[in-house]
């Protein structure tokens, strides 16, 4: 896989629901070669932030840079398209395809990006995670919970992205699981120099491999810092992230 | 005898056609949730094209590729046009929608066509073959017709099994969300479907109207043996949209045939109440129920 330099940045990011305020004037900014974490509790607008950032939700102010390129307020097939990567929570696979469509998908939207071969990167895949490709011929609703993860994050990264955003990748998988798949994370960030936004609930594991990160409290940043310097903060801890 | 391997012969040749026009609503079905109302006015507006075209003096395959081009082009202006602003809203609004494309078609063609029967012409005979002394109820042309819808079905499935672009409307009818992270133009696909499903449904028209009167209101009764076809196969497979529309037709051609053409409507009527009601994921269904 080739070099990448897809900076993020976030500037005044605001969505609103109807008259809820989901993201209020949201800055944040991700840095290639680097995992940055968002964290705070359920509803604090991680979940929205993404959304946003990927087109899926329309923005109310502000916007989202890649590479100094302006992507606000395009439809989410351009994004994709521009090289920012969204593994939505828990629902991302299309479980009437197979396990090879689904990544099929994924590798036609890298050789449209990048124009290179497909077929012999659905192996990278398999080999990453055998459990795929034992499963390849299968519709993917037989998946388990960690074969899915497994699956998304394998398409998407098939898709040759600058930018990986991760909706709650631990979601409902082992503890050893979860371990293995940052692991892998932060090996294709070093390795790759692919820019990563990783949301967690789950604060303590996201801060522990993530270079810095940001507090989101009801749609606000409330702190950014670089992630040993949060985890170090005994109150902000307290107060926001459980642990 | 012979009378029984008559009806299933005329079954089979009438269930084929009602076959491709079940295939035209499930390929819309499947991309958008809509039962496109107005896909027999389409294609009886192309059928009108290819006529008018013929009677102009060009041959019979000259309207034919004209009426299916025409569906083509028609199939995607209605879903650029008129159906895009009430796809992805309630229901019923699109349901609404393709009803009255389905009146305005019809009103459209009795100004520009005329509403009087007119004939339509057949390439192949329509007498039917020999076989010893005795003449099957099965012509040249009815070989065409199950011919030319086999192909289509073998090319439907061919483009959405084997192609990158029929991955793609594949993964834009199940999950549109997904589709559009994963870089695909959902819209196009949409326009695409419309498209596809509007040349299978002008065949259909096509292949009804061959050797018979063509009028605006000519597709009329197809829409509704077409439908129960479509349910039959539980909307969802191209597959079963076939085998839906197989069954009608031998089902209705023995309730024709042996009990009298006047209870045909209500055959079919009584075959879509009882797969409501028995199966209403339709007759191939598999037991697991799709995830929501």
């Amino acid at each position: 896989m080739t070099e990448r330099s897809g900076a993020l940045e976030i500037r005044g990011l605001s969505a609103r629901y109807g008259p809820v305020t989901a993201l209020d004037a949201v800055d944040i900014h991700a840095n290639p070669g680097r995992i940055t974490a968002v964290l705070g509790a359920n509803g604090a607008g991680k979940t929205t932030l993404l959304r946003t950032i990927s087109g899926l939700v329309r923005g109310s102010d502000g916007s989202v840079l890649l590479g100094g390129r302006d992507l606000t307020g395009a439809p989410a097939e351009t994004i994709a398209r521009a090289g920012i990567a969204h593994v939505p929570e828990g629902r991302g696979v299309i479980t009437e395809l197979t396990v090879e469509e689904n990544l099929r998908l994924g590798a036609l939207l890298g050789t449209a990006r990048r124009g290179s071969a497909g077929r012999g990167r659905l192996d990278e895949v398999y080999d990453m995670f055998p459990a795929l490709g034992d499963r390849r011929r299968r519709e993917a609703h037989s998946l388990s919970g960690g074969e899915r993860q497994m699956l998304v994050i394998g398409r998407a990264l098939l898709s040759e992205p600058e930018v990986l955003l991760l909706d709650e990748p631990s979601l409902g998988l082992a503890p050893r699981v979860v371990a293995q798949l940052f692991a892998l994370i932060r090996d294709l960030v070093d390795s790759e120099g692919l820019t990563v936004l990783l949301v967690e609930q789950n604060a303590r594991s996201a801060l522990s491999i993530a270079d810095t990160g940001f507090v989101l409290n009801l749609g606000r940043v409330v702190a950014a810092a670089g992630a040993a310097e949060l985890a170090a903060d005994d109150d902000l801890r307290h107060a926001y992230l459980g642990f | 005898m012979q009378q029984f391997v008559n009806f299933t012969l005329g079954g089979l040749s009438q269930g084929a056609i009602y076959a491709a026009f079940a295939l035209a609503l499930v390929l819309i079905w499947r991309a958008t949730r809509i039962i496109n109302f107005a896909q027999g006015a389409m294609a009886m507006f192309t059928t009108y094209l290819a006529l008018t075209l013929i009677e102009s003096g060009l041959s019979y395959w000259a309207g034919f590729a004209a009426a299916l081009a025409g569906g083509l082009v028609l199939g995607a202006l209605v879903e650029r046009v008129v159906m895009r602003p009430v796809e992805g809203g309630p229901e019923l609004n699109a349901v609404i929608v393709t009803l009255g494309l389905f009146v305005a078609f019809q009103a459209l063609a009795a100004i520009l066509f005329g509403a009087t029967f007119q004939s339509f012409p057949a390439p192949f005979g329509l007498r039917g073959f020999t076989v010893g002394e005795m003449t099957i109820a099965f012509t040249p042309f009815s070989v065409f017709v199950i011919a030319s819808v086999v192909v289509v079905m073998l090319a439907l499935t061919a483009l959405f099994r084997f192609t990158d672009l029929g991955l793609r409307m594949r993964a834009s009818a199940f999950s549109q969300e997904v589709s559009r992270l994963l870089g695909v133009r959902v819209g196009r696909m949409l326009t695409l479907g419309w498209a596809l499903a509007a040349v299978v449904g002008s065949l259909a028209g096509l292949l009804i109207a061959g050797g018979n009167l063509v009028h605006p209101a000519y597709m009329d009764a197809v829409i509704v043996y077409g439908f129960v076809a479509a349910v039959l196969g539980g909307l969802e497979s191209p597959g079963g949209a076939v085998a839906g529309g197989l069954i009608i037709g031998l089902a209705l051609s023995y309730v024709s045939g042996y009990l009298g053409s006047e209870l045909v409507t209500l055959a079919a009527l009584a075959i879509l109440v009882a797969v409501l009601l028995v199966r209403p994921r339709g007759l191939f269904s598999r037991v697991a129920a799709r995830r929501v």
